[in-house]
């Protein structure tokens, strides 16, 4: 049975005028890994420190393990909130060695449970020979790995990550990723996670927050924030894909320029009424054999596939990804087939 | 209640209160602006008034054109050509610097005096009596011109070759492509790129030509600094002497406003990126000597001769003069020194991290009132030390009279708490420049990351911050250390009954025509000022391209005060 260890309700904060974050409310359950998502200045990193303490919101309320954290009369300061913080530039203390920077957090045990601690998490992160170097002399990917140590050392209840592979190569971004994901799985720690990076968010998170403008545009898992956006903004964040015109037959049936798309169309749109149809590239499958054959009017060659640019009509343009053996000239024609299992519209 | 407000809000107060406190002399000083007008001071404006001002204001005149000519060439000569002993060269130019300008006064009246190595000398080759020949009087206002300028040129060479060394040498290039030879591009492009530094410079030598009590005092010229002196102790009026410190004050406040200008113009016309300097221009056989004499000269004239000359007489009357007071001098000295700057590191400290924790518009005004004495001449501050602090003795010992009738004499004035007060005012800027500074380069997530750790926030910065700027606070000690060691008004207007500090005994000894005896006083001076000299050489020599000017107003300090 999970409980919620992190609760947001209805935070905001404004810089003077500007209003950075805007009545934002999130739940994280125990273990989970949460992921603020959006571009930059969208309040991400803001809405992360005010969860930390180091910003102090004008409203709302903030609860860990249940405690309030933050509401309008309790501000705990950072130091009392049992948080773990990753940062974008790491903020390794150059004055100490690994060791000593893993057992900073550490204080309160003894030197021997701390030095314990230290051998353990270095250990599981693959760097115990490296205790005695000094940060200076790691590499971007091994620092990365300390800072995240350091966090965890204390257990904390909440572990924080500020853009932690921004800094970093984006070759090692991804496989560190992960390993970050399954260290922190591993430690059974609840953490949330701010980047601009959608596959970071999605290799990593269980639940991920979409944030723009300041507002929390959807808070969903990975797989219905790409396969259900609630919006506009955020089908057009999340992914690759395109917005067709169609008009509402019955509410299972869409008429588009593509053809007839069969699916649950909301209940609030009503027949015949106009909408943008979201068509990913995984809901066109290629096919030669189809009757139906646009034309390629560009071409993006990606290794293991072919990103196609298919013309539907002078205002159209649909995607369609296949595998890179299927080599069509530009300005030939290609075939396809409609697949969409995942219908989303939106009224026009 | 919202626990940061108040934490912040107590260091927010704390800053209040020190600046507060610091801004006490000036504020007492300028106040006397307002007071009604006495018949001394009438007698002032009637008589002297014209002579300090003109006096003061020629004395600038001739030290920027010595600083300016020695700086500007110096500079150009060891950032932009290749002559033999330029590497030396280049850090050596700075040590005139570690000589106070009053120290170098006595040391050339001594060499040139009828009776000095240099005039006997000329009297014996020639064979010349005592009225065969003309020989120029250094006691004279060309003479502190010609001190002032040897030891105040390094300010405008360090600051003049930082400028040029940041030059983009695509700009030069440029201009060459263009067509200019190398001399016209220099004076086209290079000087006026350079000039927010160089009048940087040029402010600060300024600066320390209007607090220079020592020189013009023993040369016997009249200026604002000797006059105050003058009133204060031959006339015994306090308040015609505070209407004089405060007409000084307008000239300082022209310069700081110059200088704070000039730097801000400095960042818009210097590079921040470090790009690969042209290459040096090699100087042909003949060039080169002639740019070897230009560097030497003022080396020479400004560090080398007087400092052969103080060991001479050091070592000539050490049987003499270095015995158990001599020994004890210096202990005062080094203690004072050491208590001084012990505070002031503290104090700075506090205020560098209460604007860290709280970088609001008013606690960075705040700081910057607290370090604005680096330019009030030490005279000035000591009368604006004193004048409050007497009232406070005075009432209390008022009140303990009237109460328990029983005199409590002068607690604050009388004691080393005024005089080390006064050098907290007016060294402050160096340890808060050089805390500043040096805590700026420490990323703010470094203390994010100790607080999501559990640490408060005096804790982070026991933990993380003081370690990490272990080096730079011992610099910072060390220059506010060389800065009390050298200050002369100050000390010798506020120092307590019977408590000499060397900078006292050397001007004492110096005012009885007793220069040689002087020497031992003066050399620990000069040798203590080169330590920090040798600081800032290495520093400059082993990073190229950290230049001064481009830094905040405030992070400037530490090669701004330590001359004196």
């Amino acid at each position: 049975m999970t409980k919620p260890l992190l609760q947001l309700n209805d935070i905001s904060l404004s810089y003077g005028a500007h209003a950075v974050i805007q009545e934002i409310d999130l739940e994280l359950q125990e273990g989970e890994i949460g992921c603020l998502l959006g571009s930059s200045g969208c309040g991400k990193t803001t809405l992360l420190r005010s969860i930390a303490g180091f910003e102090i919101p004008d409203q709302g309320q903030i609860k860990i393990r249940n405690n309030i954290m933050n509401n309008n009369l309790i501000k705990i300061p950072p130091e009392q909130r049992n948080i773990g913080m990753v940062f974008q530039d790491f903020a390794l203390f150059p004055h100490l060695n690994v060791n000593k920077n893993v057992a900073f957090g550490l204080s309160h045990l003894s030197k021997k449970a701390a030095a314990q601690r230290v051998n353990e998490l270095l250990e599981m992160i693959g760097l115990a020979e490296l205790g005695h170097k000094y940060p200076h002399q790691l590499s971007g990917g091994q620092q990365q790995r300390i800072a995240l140590a350091r966090a965890l050392a204390p257990k904390p209840d909440l572990l924080l990550l500020d853009e932690p592979f921004s800094s970093l190569d984006v070759e090692l971004r991804e496989q560190l990723a992960t390993e970050v994901g399954k260290i922190i799985k591993h430690e059974g720690i609840t953490a949330i996670l701010v980047t601009h990076d959608q596959h970071e968010a999605f290799a990593m998170a269980d639940k991920v927050g979409l944030l723009h403008n300041g507002k929390m545009i959807q808070w969903d898992t990975p797989y219905n924030l790409y396969h259900q956006p609630s919006t506009h903004y955020a089908a057009n964040f999340i992914g690759q894909g395109v917005m067709i015109p169609g008009k509402i037959l019955d509410h299972q049936t869409i008429k588009t320029e593509l053809g007839i798309i069969h699916g649950k169309t909301p209940d609030s749109l009503q027949e015949n009424s106009s909408v943008d149809v979201l068509i990913r590239p995984d809901d066109i499958i290629h096919d030669d054999n189809s009757q139906h054959q646009l034309e390629i009017i560009d071409k993006v060659f990606r290794g293991a596939e072919f990103l196609y640019t298919l013309k539907v009509n002078e205002y159209t343009n649909v995607l369609c990804i296949t595998p890179s053996h299927h080599n069509h000239p530009l300005n030939s024609l290609l075939g396809i087939t409609l697949d969409v299992t995942h219908v989303v519209v939106f009224k026009q | 209640m919202n626990w940061l407000k108040t934490i912040t809000n107590r260091w927010q107060f704390g800053v209040t209160l020190i600046t507060l406190l610091f801004a006490v002399p000036v504020i007492t000083v300028i106040s006397f602006v307002f007071e009604e007008q006495n018949d001394v001071w009438q007698h002032l404006v009637d008589t002297v008034l014209i002579d300090y001002v003109s006096n003061s204001l020629l004395l600038m005149l001739g030290v920027t054109f010595g600083t300016l000519s020695i700086g500007i060439t110096t500079a150009w000569l060891t950032s932009i050509c290749e002559f033999p002993g330029r590497k030396i060269f280049q850090w050596a130019l700075l040590l005139p610097l570690a000589v106070p300008a009053y120290i170098i006064a006595y040391t050339y009246t001594g060499m040139l005096d009828f009776s000095g190595p240099l005039q006997t000398f000329i009297r014996e080759f020639f064979g010349w009596g005592l009225r065969d020949y003309w020989f120029p009087e250094v006691r004279s206002i060309g003479g502190a011109m010609m001190m002032l300028s040897l030891v105040l040129y390094p300010y405008v060479y360090l600051l003049t070759r930082a400028a040029f060394l940041e030059q983009s040498s695509v700009t030069l290039e440029a201009s060459r492509s263009l067509g200019l030879g190398p001399w016209r591009s220099f004076f086209s492009i290079a000087l006026p790129m350079a000039r927010p530094a160089i009048i940087t410079g040029l402010s600060l030598a300024l600066m320390e030509t209007l607090a220079d009590f020592g020189t013009v005092e023993y040369f016997g010229i009249t200026t604002f600094t000797t006059g105050i002196f003058r009133t204060w102790f031959g006339l015994g009026d306090a308040s015609a002497a505070s209407q004089l410190a405060s007409t000084l004050l307008v000239f300082v406040f022209v310069l700081i406003i110059i200088e704070r200008f000039s730097r801000r113009q400095a960042r818009y016309h210097q590079h921040i990126g470090r790009q690969a300097h042209a290459r040096r221009i090699q100087l042909s056989f003949k060039q080169g000597w002639i740019a070897f004499i230009a560097c030497a000269i003022p080396l020479l004239l400004g560090f080398g001769l007087p400092f052969l000359q103080l060991l001479a007489w050091t070592i000539e009357t050490a049987e003499e003069m270095i015995n158990s007071d001599f020994y004890a001098l210096v202990i005062n000295s080094l203690s004072l020194a050491f208590v001084t700057s012990l505070l002031a590191l503290i104090l700075a400290l506090f205020m560098g991290y209460g604007q860290r924790l709280n970088n609001t518009p008013f606690i960075r005004f705040m700081v910057r009132i607290a370090s604005m004495g680096y330019a009030i001449p030490g005279t000035v501050i000591a009368i604006g030390v004193v004048i409050p602090f007497a009232w406070v003795d005075n009432t209390i010992d008022n009140w303990a009279r009237n109460q328990f009738d029983f005199s409590t004499g002068l607690i604050l004035s009388g004691s080393l708490f005024a005089l080390i007060f006064s050098y907290l005012v007016r060294f402050l800027a160096v340890s808060v420049g050089s805390v500043e500074s040096s805590l700026g380069k420490i990323k703010p997530s470094m203390d994010d990351a100790a607080r999501s750790m559990g640490y408060k926030p005096l804790q982070v910065l026991k933990k993380v911050h003081i370690p990490i700027m272990r080096t730079t606070l011992l610099t910072a000690i060390l220059l506010v250390f060389v800065d009390v060691l050298k200050e002369l008004p100050a000390t010798l207007l506020l120092r307590p009954f019977n408590f000499n500090t060397l900078a006292v005994r050397a001007y004492e000894l110096a005012a009885d025509e007793r220069l040689a005896d002087a020497s031992s006083a003066a050399i620990m001076i000069v040798l203590t000022g080169i330590i920090p000299v040798i600081l800032l050489s290495l520093a400059i020599t082993k990073n190229q391209f950290e230049p001064s000017a481009k830094n905040e107003p405030s992070a400037n300090k530490n090669e701004k005060k330590i001359n004196d």
